[in-house]
């Protein structure tokens, strides 16, 4: 009984006991706490870098799989080590720096954009209580929205860096593209917060009885859009938009610093999971198997974040590019009002008053998701009304013509 | 309160003055936006300062709120000062600001 | 000597030396850079003030938004520079001075003052507190309304003044 016991509280045991043992060694409280300290930023940066190890190779098995062909099989295990060998082949190549371009710039930029990808994970909760957290910051959802903020400078200190008229032009697009899609993300993660009536990462997990998912899915398709974008993956990829911009705004960095822009990438990737499952799908709560097993909470949050990123690679393998003129004004014309108007309805909705204090997040959700659902078909109905008809190219017609 | 309030506003005051001359003494326009910019950041240290040691027995946050207000009013003033100097390049080719004197006597 | 205040220095240290590179940098990329190395160091002030949300807001509009608005405006308005491009201006002496003067002043008002320092703590519920006092008649609506009328206004002047024509 003792035994089963120290299993389903782990982590919270073995912390406990190396506390204790460095106790024991006569190390002063503040060295313990320093040390813990220490080993839990060592622990997340390893999770982070574990993504990367991850999900490069899950991503091309499954859009190979996708796509009706095997994905990388050479190396062992049916391609699973695929990330350490595009390592070792990033790490044998030469580090370009262009003549003219500044040295300091262009080795800052990598820096600049790894380094936020990795700062994410100081404040994603991987359990209860404030063991299993970074650090349980009581504004955890807007240090995020600020991350991604960093984020928009990196790339046009990667594209002034590189004395490349093309870089520069990608840079101001890719820059363009993520500040017209931070705009609905804050809005919609706004109406998460007004329902969680919280903005740290901890409370809103605990503040949600029904995950939101449910309760607002208009809110959580527009964050899960708006994340794409600012993760820059497709459909709204403009780095890897060969055909469009040579390589985007890495084009001058090869070896390493090449690999940093990737590694971001994904440690981005699943960083964005992690929110997002935090935020819509009821972050390490599964049904109540959290209360019951406390040791599963870091493995339930892991394998949401992937059904997320499984998601993100679904969108990668079956939807074609969007042109970016298109992109922008999805996002300012569409996602904004849209969101503001979602906005509007949840703060209406949270200050309905309800009689018994424990039905509150039943009828609020009740009601957001009544709402939700509402908007979506007006949304429709005023899409379906206002949209034009879009004559063909005049060739098409010929031939449609004169197939007839 | 570790930290005197005393250091907060020195800090400041060197912050303020390091701006100013930033603001007075340099010949592009931008660079004299970015001084100003130093100059508020400036003052909301102070206010902030102020607050956290001699403001928080009222709880009514008015330094919090105030330092909001500041930053809106600086990133307001920014765009619209950003969006003048980009309009004087076009016109000018120049956003030196020794050079733009047509309208001396 | 205790912990805070050795991150006090630390930033201090950051946000002042961000501040010097702004105002001597011959490059004005670089310096925009360094105006972003203050701006990350007063943010870490704020943390330092328990005043968390206040910091985050800082990095999200200063760094986020104003510092790219700038390095935008910096690479929009470039030509070619000479390298014996001065970066002070003609009447950069009377400004050193004035600076000087300035911080001699505030000094000498600064130190000698007897501030009433209160030993409270921060309230714990202090953002839901903030969120109330921005929109409360009693407390801080009117110049929250009234800063919101000028970001619009502001957003408008600066879409028709930098429109190509």
């Amino acid at each position: 009984m003792d035994v089963i016991n120290f299993i389903l509280n782990l982590w919270v045991e073995i912390g406990d006991w190396f506390g204790g043992v460095l106790a024991g060694w006569g190390v002063p409280p503040w060295g313990v706490n320093l040390i813990a300290d220490i080993i839990g930023v060592l622990i997340l940066l390893v999770f982070g870098i574990m993504a990367v190890i991850v999900f490069t190779p899950m991503e091309r098995k499954v859009i190979a799989r996708m796509q009706d062909r095997p994905g990388p099989n050479r190396t062992p295990g049916y391609g699973a080590i695929q990330a350490v060998a595009d390592a070792i082949k990033m790490l044998t190549k030469e580090d370009v720096i262009p003549r003219n371009a500044d040295k300091i710039l262009h080795m800052l930029a990598p820096l600049l954009v790894a380094i936020p990808a990795l700062l994410i994970f100081a404040v994603l909760p991987w359990g209860p209580g404030s063991g299993l957290i970074g650090q349980d910051l009581n504004v955890g959802i807007l240090f995020v929205v600020a991350i991604s903020a960093i984020h928009v400078l990196a790339v046009i200190i990667a594209g002034w860096g590189s004395n490349n008229k093309y870089s520069l032009l990608s840079a101001f697009r890719v820059v363009n593209q993520l500040l017209a899609y931070e705009i609905p993300m804050v809005l919609s993660i706004l109406v998460v917060v007004i329902f969680a009536e919280t903005l740290s990462m901890q409370g809103i997990v605990e503040n949600q009885v029904i995950p939101y998912f449910v309760v607002m899915p208009v809110t959580a398709l527009i964050f899960l859009i708006c994340a794409l974008a600012e993760a820059n993956r497709s459909p709204v990829d403009l780095i890897e938009a060969d055909s469009e911009m040579v390589a985007g705004y890495i084009i001058e960095y090869s070896g390493m610093k090449f690999a940093m822009f990737f590694i971001a990438e994904y440690v981005n990737m699943f960083a964005v999971g992690i929110v997002f499952s935090t935020l819509f799908l009821g972050g390490w709560k599964f049904f109540g198997l959290e209360n019951l097993a406390p040791v599963l909470t870091p493995i339930i949050v892991f394998f949401k974040a992937a059904f997320v990123i499984f998601l993100m690679l679904w969108f990668r393998a079956t939807f074609p590019r969007i042109r970016f003129d298109h992109l922008v004004g999805f996002a300012w014309k569409f996602l904004v009002p849209l969101s503001l108007i979602n906005l509007m309805l949840g703060a209406v909705v949270v200050k309905i008053p309800v009689d018994d204090p424990m039905m509150v997040p039943w009828v609020h959700g009740a009601i957001m998701l009544v709402a939700n659902i509402a908007l979506v078909i007006v949304t429709m109905i005023i899409l379906n009304r206002t949209a034009k008809r879009v004559e063909g190219a005049p060739a098409l017609k010929r031939i449609v013509a004169a197939e007839r | 309160m570790d930290v005197p309030l005393s250091w907060y506003l020195v800090v400041a005051a060197l912050l303020f003055c390091i701006g100013l001359y930033g603001a007075l003494s340099r010949r592009n326009a931008i660079a004299i936006l970015m001084g100003v910019e130093l100059m508020l950041n400036s003052v909301n240290v102070n206010l902030l300062a102020f607050w956290r040691h001699v403001e928080v027995v009222q709880a009514t946050l008015s330094g919090q709120a105030f330092a909001i207000i500041v930053i809106t009013v600086a990133a307001a003033e920014a765009a619209v000062g950003l969006a003048l100097a980009i309009a004087v390049f076009r016109n000018r080719h120049t956003v030196d600001v020794e050079e733009v004197d047509t309208m001396k006597l | 000597m205790n912990v805070s205040q050795v991150v006090f220095i630390i930033l201090s240290v950051a946000a002042l030396a961000g501040a010097a590179g702004v105002v001597l940098s011959r490059n004005l990329f670089k310096a925009a850079l360094f105006l972003v190395l203050s701006l990350v160091g007063v943010a870490g002030f704020y943390v330092l003030l328990e005043a968390e949300l206040l910091a985050m807001i800082q990095i999200l509009v200063y760094v986020g938004a104003i510092a790219i608005l700038i390095i935008f405006a910096i690479m929009l308005s470039q030509r070619l520079m000479s390298p014996e491009y001065d970066p002070r201006n003609e009447q950069w002496l009377g400004g050193l001075l004035v600076a000087i003067a300035l911080f001699a002043a505030l000094l000498f008002v600064l130190l000698r003052v007897d501030w009433p320092v209160s030993e409270a703590s921060v309230p714990a519920e202090a953002i839901s507190q903030l969120g109330q006092a921005l929109v409360s008649p009693d407390y801080f609506l009117l110049p929250f309304e009234v800063a919101s009328v000028l970001l619009l206004v502001a957003l408008v002047g600066a879409v028709i003044i930098a429109r190509e024509r």
